[in-house]
């Protein structure tokens, strides 16, 4: 996993609540099984007027000029900014994956689901909540002004606009950790081997019947 | 301290715990399917790792199956991505040694069919699945929940998870449920009140006397649908309900191995005065039969509703919310639910699968035969299981003689990865759990019901209410 400290990244809106991983990437893509390549086809159904299938040539395909990361002057965003509960529906780590891929490393939000906000910090993104009314001011300010940029210091934990506005945010310790070095769980798991493998005795003496 | 059944099941499994709260959560039950589990065998394999215990993974491929003619095996998938995905994981499983029901196994099906059904699901069991509707399991008393693949191969080397405590809610009904209203509508109609994102960050618990009341396949219909609600777990305390489910199945604790296993689950509840974060009441005798109108499950109304004005909104994000899902499911403003006709019959998914929900669709549509603007109405078993179960009991001719397709169980039309799919503008009464846009198949539109409801759609050729049906 890449590590993710500090990003200076200009900023696409996508104004819309409730965005399900569906919509991200739909379930014709699913049926890879690597984990890299989906970027052209992050949130296919609204970005192209065609239907996607894999193994097309996406470059070819008629886009949809309506759709918001279709504006030029978005192209080459890395700060997603959008509306609550983003990441809803399954489970799909190829929402992330192909959010990453597109190129987002940071994804501001008043509220993320669950599995997708855990998701993120598997991948390398992170996902920021920020209260509903500073997301309304982040809308407002991104619309006002072409190649607007946000500034997002993990270590310090704040958001910095170009006015120069500083946004604390909220991170996980543990979570802040792994980001910051580009640790995996895995690895960080298994230095607690014998603790699992203590747990692991005394459980069987206890529940035998969950390891016949 | 009095503990709610939330408590329990996660102080039980904590390995390590950091100072953060960040914990180590050991897992009872890795459930694994053909979608979200390659790129975690492909980790595993390319670290040199092994599964950590084989023994606890159950594998089965259901998203990508046909439910048509599978005489030819694998080998007979059409579409060559899908048959690769199939292939990969009957690969992994014989390279790993992990117990797999494959394609043709009639022990096959939906995954959170084949779980509890096998007694592989059991109370007291952490439980997860590369698979948001994992939550179904905790119908059994037990901790389940969706992961993403990076944990699917995080749990595979470790047999842990990295995982902090969520908040509990309580959501409690009680009362009567009224004839012809099911564990569905109680799960739309909690999604209804609560909204999607209503627990976000909560692993909910069902509670009061209509859920007692319900049957596992009813309490398990509505802890599948906690994840529309937001929460990533749902559940339902152990009673005789659930003890007696499980007793004699093939994974299930035996003889007495079995007694010391029920002295431990009857204590699998909240204990009285346990303290929630949130409190939810519905009256069950309130509850009618529920019908989604638009492209989130918390746009729902009751059968004898309609289409909700923009000036019921509560903000503009939900206005505007409300005028894309108008726009894409075809609706207007104020139209009845019952003046919506519908093109296809969709009775299947991991929601709504399991024998008693192909009962109740038989009773409904028992002599009666689909209206002639249904274009396709099918019927998805969850597994072969409850497939044989329902041609002993003669259910697949009931439905045949009224017009229903009869199919090979898998996720089907639920998702529409394999053939089975609405097409663009098609309208489909579904007994499955997501009504997002294209989610089965783009450009459909997917009204979420119970079983009951989508055979009397069917039979109608619109929605209406099955208790005067
Ligand atoms: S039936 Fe639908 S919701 Fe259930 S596991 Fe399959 S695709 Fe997912």
């Amino acid at each position: 996993m890449d590590k993710f400290t500090k990003l200076d990244g200009l900023v696409a809106p996508l104004d819309r609540a409730n965005v399900d991983t569906d919509a991200i990437i739909p379930k014709q893509f699913l049926k890879s099984i690597k984990r890299s390549g989906f970027g052209p086809n992050a949130f296919d159904e609204w970005r192209y007027l065609n239907h996607g299938e894999p193994g097309m040539d996406n470059s070819k395909r008629p886009v949809n000029p309506d759709f918001v990361l279709n504006q030029p002057r978005y192209h080459g965003a890395s700060v997603l900014l959008t509306r609550e509960n983003f990441g809803c529906g399954s489970s799909r780590e190829h929402a992330p994956w192909a959010l990453l891929d597109y190129g987002f490393r940071a994804i501001i939000a008043p509220s993320f689901a669950d599995i997708f906000f855990n998701n993120c910090f598997k991948n390398g993104i992170l996902p920021i909540k920020l209260d509903a009314a500073i997301v309304d001011q982040l809308f407002n300010e991104v619309a006002g002004q072409e190649g607007y940029k946000l500034t997002v210091d993990l270590e310090n934990q704040v958001v910095v606009t170009p006015s120069g506005q500083r946004i604390a945010f909220e991170v996980d310790a543990h979570r802040k950790y792994c980001l910051l070095n580009g640790f995996d769980d895995i690895g960080l798991t298994l230095r607690h081997v014998d603790a699992i493998k203590a747990f692991e005795a005394k459980y069987k003496v206890a529940q035998p019947w969950l390891f016949n | 301290m009095a503990k709610t059944l939330y408590d329990k099941l996660w102080e039980s499994h904590v390995v390590h715990q950091e100072a953060d709260g960040t914990a180590l959560i050991y897992i009872d039950r890795h459930l694994v399917h053909e979608v979200t589990s390659p790129q975690a065998f492909e980790g595993l394999k390319l670290a040199g790792r092994k599964p950590w215990r084989v023994g606890s993974i159950l594998a089965v491929p259901d998203h990508n199956v046909p439910t048509t003619d599978r005489s030819s095996g694998v080998s007979g998938i059409a579409d060559p991505i899908s048959r690769l995905q199939v292939e990969t994981l009957d690969q992994n499983c014989t390279d790993f040694g992990v117990t797999e029901f494959k394609m043709n196994d009639q022990r096959q099906g939906i995954v959170h069919v084949i779980g509890p059904e096998q007694g592989a699901t059991l109370p007291g069991m952490t439980v997860v699945c590369g698979d948001s509707h994992t939550s179904t399991h905790g119908a059994f008393g037990a901790l389940a929940h969706g992961i993403g693949t990076s944990e699917v191969e995080h749990v595979l080397a470790t047999q842990c998870l990295v995982a902090k405590k969520s908040k509990a809610m309580q959501v409690k009904v009680e009362g009567q449920l009224q004839k012809g209203v099911t564990a569905k509508d109680i799960a739309l109609a909690v999604i209804g009140k609560i909204g999607t994102a209503g627990g976000t960050g909560y692993a909910i618990e069902f509670a009061g006397s209509a859920i007692r009341g319900l049957s596992m396949e009813g309490r398990m219909t509505l802890c599948n649908m906690a994840i529309e609600a937001g929460a990533r777990a749902g559940m339902v305390a152990v009673d005789d309900i659930t003890i007696d489910y499980v007793k004699g199945r093939p994974f299930a604790p035996k003889a007495e191995q079995w007694d010391a296993a029920v002295a431990y689950w009857r204590m699998l509840h909240s204990d009285e005065g346990a303290k929630f974060d949130a409190v939810v009441e519905l009256k069950a005798g309130d509850i009618q039969p529920q019908v989604t109108w638009g492209t989130s499950p918390e746009m729902v109304v009751e059968v004898s509703g309609r289409v909700p004005d923009l000036a019921q909104a509560k903000d503009d994000v939900q206005r505007g919310d409300w005028e894309r899902a108008y726009a894409y499911m075809g609706l207007q403003a104020n139209m009845r639910i019952s003046e919506i006709n519908i093109d296809k019959v969709f009775i299947g998914s991991c929601t709504n699968s399991r024998i008693e929900d192909l009962r109740a669709a038989a009773t409904v549509a028992k002599g009666r035969k689909v209206a002639a603007n249904v274009k396709l109405a099918l019927v998805v078993p969850g597994s072969g299981l409850v497939k044989a179960q329902a041609e002993q009991e003669g259910l697949d001719k009931i439905f045949k003689e009224a017009g229903f397709e009869w199919r090979e169980p898998g996720c089907s039309m639920c998702l529409a990865m394999n053939a089975d799919r609405l097409e663009p503008g098609e309208r489909c009464a579904s007994t499955s759990n997501r009504n997002f846009e294209g989610r089965q198949g783009q450009g459909g539109r997917t009204h979420l019901v119970s079983p009951e409801m989508a055979a009397a759609a069917a039979i109608a050729g619109h929605f209406v209410d099955v208790r005067n049906f």
